[in-house]
């Protein structure tokens, strides 16, 4: 089998029995890189000499019989977390030149347990974007193409489009990418891949570059359900240095995927079948009830009345926090300053933000700014944090009765690049099954589970209860078990 | 209450009465900022003390420093103020170049210590209480240098993120002196807690001054804010005139505008510091970076048992013990070295004595020699030592003060009974010898010991100098007295 295809798992088996050293692992990796990443963009900077340095080291290693964990396992990057000495853009013209000084909490714990940078992936400016078109470095394609249309270029969602777009094609096996209101989990439905957004505090913000800090939580994405399992275990664990990180050890979330189903009750939301809602989404979403009813589980329909108030919520906490988060950015101190002579501070900010920030950047600053203004706080910011009591107030009252909720990732496959940009609020639809998830803090997981008519990988969504990953990762591999994808991209690596 | 006449600014349309409260910043004395574990120290090497986090960096989180939260705490108990056991932290959003994150981490809506109250010690030795509103806890911005280079601003974050309490006062004081009370009280209470140490001049500790003027028995009017005026004295002028400032407004039948002014000190008046384009909405919000901070009552209560004797405890315990007048109790516990020294001298012996003494001789000669009392050419023991010879006899109160001015002069912190041996002043208590020193200074003024004997009183101080220079100052006044009401009688 080619390397590009094997997943964590069985590359770690592989090294370790030496069929394959980690220098090789990587070549074959960054080879692919080298073919498709042109057209792809799925990384805005590939690392090859990192990526081999790291390699050889790995080779070593595992040489001395001292392999660790991931020894030896080629990543991607999302290029929201700051990576020492490796320039960390977020996406974003204003952070063009920034080249961390420091390591990002969670992908130190990857590289303490022995992963391979194959370099920095691509993603919507600031994680801000359900497409990967907003990003500074271009948009992302998506490896998947519609039955008998080539000419099409699909997005493969966002904000985590470069981490979805590598993993799906082969450039990587696994990725790390971050979730704000459904950047992990919709891209991985567009793409085919799995990825799961723990529970909020899972794992370290410290290091990442901030969006909306409530709701922000990195996470994995991989081929499998179980390779999920396997990166999360290394990255997730208790910071000091985050002051919202949570005390508490980390399970063997790999073992959790062979949990059996029987006796556990999968909640169902009612209000969760919005209007407009693709019948082969509903079909899909009904056979995963199908295929978990099958296996012993128990479907419950349960209400989460507040469902409807979540976007607009979100949409409201998210930029408010944005607009403060992105205050830094000012061209004083880092990244991209624009002055002309005899400019005065603010004329400094004005040019350094107005040509640093993109247009849907702007945007959010700009209405987060108006929501937290005085005369509105109330209105918007303050209610809006009410409602979100209310959301969280849902899911605890629904898993008084079930284990975890099944539900669709997105409303759609994946759309062309170019479509839906006209209006905003069309593009902020594709987070509706999703922001509920980061609005109440809870760990939500998508997994492919069937293709669409024109042949678009779609997937389904588990929500489970806060810190209660190893149910969500039990359910996750039961409908993957079930499901059995095993359809690829046309764009992959030795496709 | 002050019995006192109570301070009025003469208008033409009459009297007007000044209300004021007072916003102090005062930084925390902790060695480690409020969320960083970068150093505070003052003085350094501008840009030598910042980390990631008091730079902004992108993906850099805050982390609370408890002890900055006990700073808090203490001055909490020692302002008899609610400690709150949940507040929260808040953003508080404007654009600086020398605020790096663009907002600095304050408390607004839930601040950490709640209302309380000081007691101010007037000059005529009455007390005065004053509202605390709330203290809360917020980042000090870093320092902007605009006259460093001729082009560019320069910006020192060495500052940026320390550890602030704004103490806010209720609009409770009435006069210039009570506004000055105020700080002195706050600023020695501060120092006893080691919670900040109260250094107007280093910007330790900075007052703005909320001002508005009323006519007597009126409600308040609109109030003025005037910024970052550094001294006590510059507090007291800068409610002066700008207290005359807004009586003209309003005789002139205008209406004072809330707003933000700035003391100007060489030319002696406030002028208005931002215009209304400028206005700044701080945009307000929980920080999501922090969770709300809980405090542990246990934790408290230790924090509350490991205070020390706070000035107004030391202060009645001066008067209830060593029976010294409120005023002089006041001078001696307004700072702790002075009552450290204080109680060192007063220890079993004469406490109203070694009061007279410390607030008398020692304070004069501190003075003249421009020493704290920390660095006193006398120290206590040595002083002590002056007393216990005037209090067995072995010289007189006008030989001790001969003996001090030469410890003084000496500044080497001599024994004073050394002195007294050196050069002889032991006073002189052999009845023998006075005896006939009086016989022969009355020998010598036959003619004044008739004028004496036939009704002239007065003389009796001519005599007792007499015998007294005659004895080279050392003789011992009370025998002195007594052997020449004897003889002359």
């Amino acid at each position: 089998m080619s390397l590009t295809e094997l997943s964590i798992a069985e590359a770690r088996a592989g090294l370790d029995r030496k069929s394959f050293s980690a220098v090789e692992l990587a070549q074959a990796h960054l080879d692919a890189i080298a073919a498709l990443n042109p057209r792809l963009n799925a990384f805005i900077l590939p690392t090859p000499e990192r990526a081999l340095a790291d390699a050889r080291a790995a080779d070593d290693r595992i040489a001395r019989g001292a392999a660790r964990p991931l020894e030896g396992i080629p990543l991607g990057i999302k290029d929201l977390f700051c990576t020492r000495g490796v320039r960390s853009t977020a996406g974003s013209r204003i952070l063009g030149n920034f080249v961390p000084p420091y390591e990002s909490t969670v992908t130190a714990n990857l590289f303490r347990d022995g992963a391979v940078m194959l370099g920095k992936t691509n993603l919507d400016e600031f994680a801000m974007g359900s497409s990967n078109m907003t990003s500074a470095y271009g948009g992302v394609e998506n490896p998947w193409q519609r039955k008998g249309d080539a000419a099409t270029r699909l997005v493969p969602g966002g904000s985590s489009g470069g981490s979805a777009a590598a993993v799906a094609a082969r450039l990587c096996l696994g990725a790390t990418a971050t979730d704000t209101g459904g950047s992990i989990r919709q891209p991985a439905a567009f793409c085919g891949i799995a990825g799961i957004k723990p529970t909020y505090g899972r794992c370290s913000r410290w290091g990442i570059v901030a969006f909306a800090s409530s709701l922000d939580q990195a996470g994995p994405m991989a081929r499998s359900v179980r390779d999920n399992a396997i990166l999360l275990g290394s990255m997730a664990g208790f910071d000091p240095k985050d002051s919202t990180s949570a005390e508490r050890p980390v399970p063997d979330f790999a073992a959790a995927c062979d949990q059996p189903m029987k006796g556990l009750r999968i909640g169902v939301p009612k209000e969760y079948r919005v209007p407009g809602m693709s019948a082969e989404i509903e079909a899909l979403w009904q056979q995963g009830m199908a295929w978990l009813r099958e296996q012993g589980a128990e479907i419950r329909e349960i209400s989460l009345p507040h469902t409807k108030y979540a976007l607009p919520t979100y949409y409201i906490v998210a930029p408010a926090e944005a607009s403060s988060n992105l205050a830094r950015y000012d061209g004083v101190r880092y990244g991209l300053r624009v002055i002309e002579p005899g400019d005065s501070l603010d004329e400094m900010y004005e040019r350094t933000r107005g040509e640093g920030f993109g247009a849907e950047v702007r945007r959010r600053i700009l209405i987060g700014t108006y929501v937290l203004s005085a005369g509105y706080y109330d209105a918007y910011y303050l209610k809006a944090q009410k409602v979100r009591a209310l959301i969280a107030r849902d899911f605890e009252r629904a898993f008084a009765d079930v284990d975890a909720i099944l539900t669709p990732t997105a409303p759609s496959a994946a759309f062309g690049m170019g479509e839906k940009m006209d209006d905003p609020v069309t593009m902020y639809l594709n987070d509706v099954f999703t922001v509920t998830a980061n609005l109440a803090g809870l760990p939500g997981l998508s997994v492919p589970a069937g293709l669409s008519a024109e042949g678009l990988p779609l997937g389904l969504q588990v929500v489970g209860r806060a810190f209660d990953e190893e149910t969500v990762f039990a359910v996750g591999a039961a409908i993957e078990r079930a499901a059995g994808f095993t359809a690829r991209p046309v764009l992959r690596a030795g496709g | 209450m002050s019995e006192a006449k109570p301070y009025r600014v003469s208008g033409d349309t009459g009297e007007w009465e000044v209300v004021i409260g007072l916003e102090v910043h005062a930084q925390v004395i902790s060695n480690a900022k409020l969320f960083s574990g970068a150093a505070t120290a003052f003085g350094a090497e501008p840009n030598t003390q910042v980390s990631f986090v008091d730079a902004a960096f992108p993906g850099m989180l805050p982390v609370i420093n408890r002890e900055c939260v006990a700073q808090a705490v203490r001055t909490g108990l020692g302002l008899n103020a609610e400690i709150n056991l949940v507040s929260v932290f808040d953003r508080k959003n404007y654009f600086y170049a020398d605020l790096p994150a663009g907002y600095q981490i304050s408390q607004y809506s839930r601040p950490v210590v709640g209302k309380g109250t000081i007691l101010l010690d007037m000059p005529d030795g009455t007390t005065r209480e004053v509202g605390i509103t709330r203290l809360h806890l917020e980042q000090d911005a870093g320092k902007s240098l605009h006259d460093q280079h001729p082009a560019k601003s320069l910006i020192d974050l060495n500052r940026a993120g320390v550890a602030l309490m704004e103490i806010v006062s209720e609009p409770d004081m009435r006069s210039p002196e009570e506004a000055g009370a105020y700080l002195r009280k706050l600023r020695t209470i501060l120092r006893y807690l080691g919670t900040c140490d109260g250094n107007m001049e280093e910007g330790s500790m900075r007052c703005d001054v909320n001002v508005s003027v009323r006519k007597p028995g009126e409600g308040f009017r609109t109030r003025c804010e005037v910024k970052n005026v550094n001294s006590v004295r510059f507090v007291m002028q800068a409610i002066e005139v700008e207290a005359l400032r807004q009586v003209r407004v309003w005789e002139e039948g205008g209406a004072v505008e809330q707003e933000t002014r700035l003391y100007d000190a060489n030319k002696g008046q406030t002028r208005s510091m931002r215009s209304k384009e400028h206005a700044h909405d701080y945009r307000y919000f929980p920080d999501p970076d922090l969770l709300p901070l809980v405090l542990d009552p246990a934790w408290v209560e230790e924090l509350k048992r490991g205070l020390p004797e706070l000035p107004d405890a030391r202060k009645a315990r001066y008067m209830r013990d060593f029976g010294l007048s409120a005023y002089d109790a006041g001078v001696l516990v307004l700072e702790q070295e002075t009552a450290a020294y204080y109680e060192a001298v007063a220890k079993g012996r004469d406490a109203k004595l070694a009061a007279n003494w410390v607030m008398g001789d020692l304070f004069a000669a501190l003075n003249k020699t421009g020493r704290s009392i920390e660095n006193s050419p006398v120290s206590a023991g040595n002083l002590g030592r002056l007393l216990d010879l005037m209090a067995d006899n072995t010289i007189s109160g006008r030989i001790a003060k001969q003996v001090f001015e030469t410890m003084i002069e000496a500044g080497t912190d001599p024994d004073p009974a050394a002195i007294v041996e050196a050069e002889g002043l032991r006073q002189v208590t052999d009845t023998g010898a006075i005896e006939a020193a009086v016989d022969a200074v009355m020998a010598k003024n036959a003619d004044k010991v008739a004028e004496y004997r036939s009704g002239k009183d007065k003389l009796f101080g001519f005599f007792v100098g007499q015998v007294m220079k005659a004895m080279a100052g050392k003789g011992n006044p009370a025998l002195v007295n007594d052997v020449l009401k004897k003889k002359l009688s």
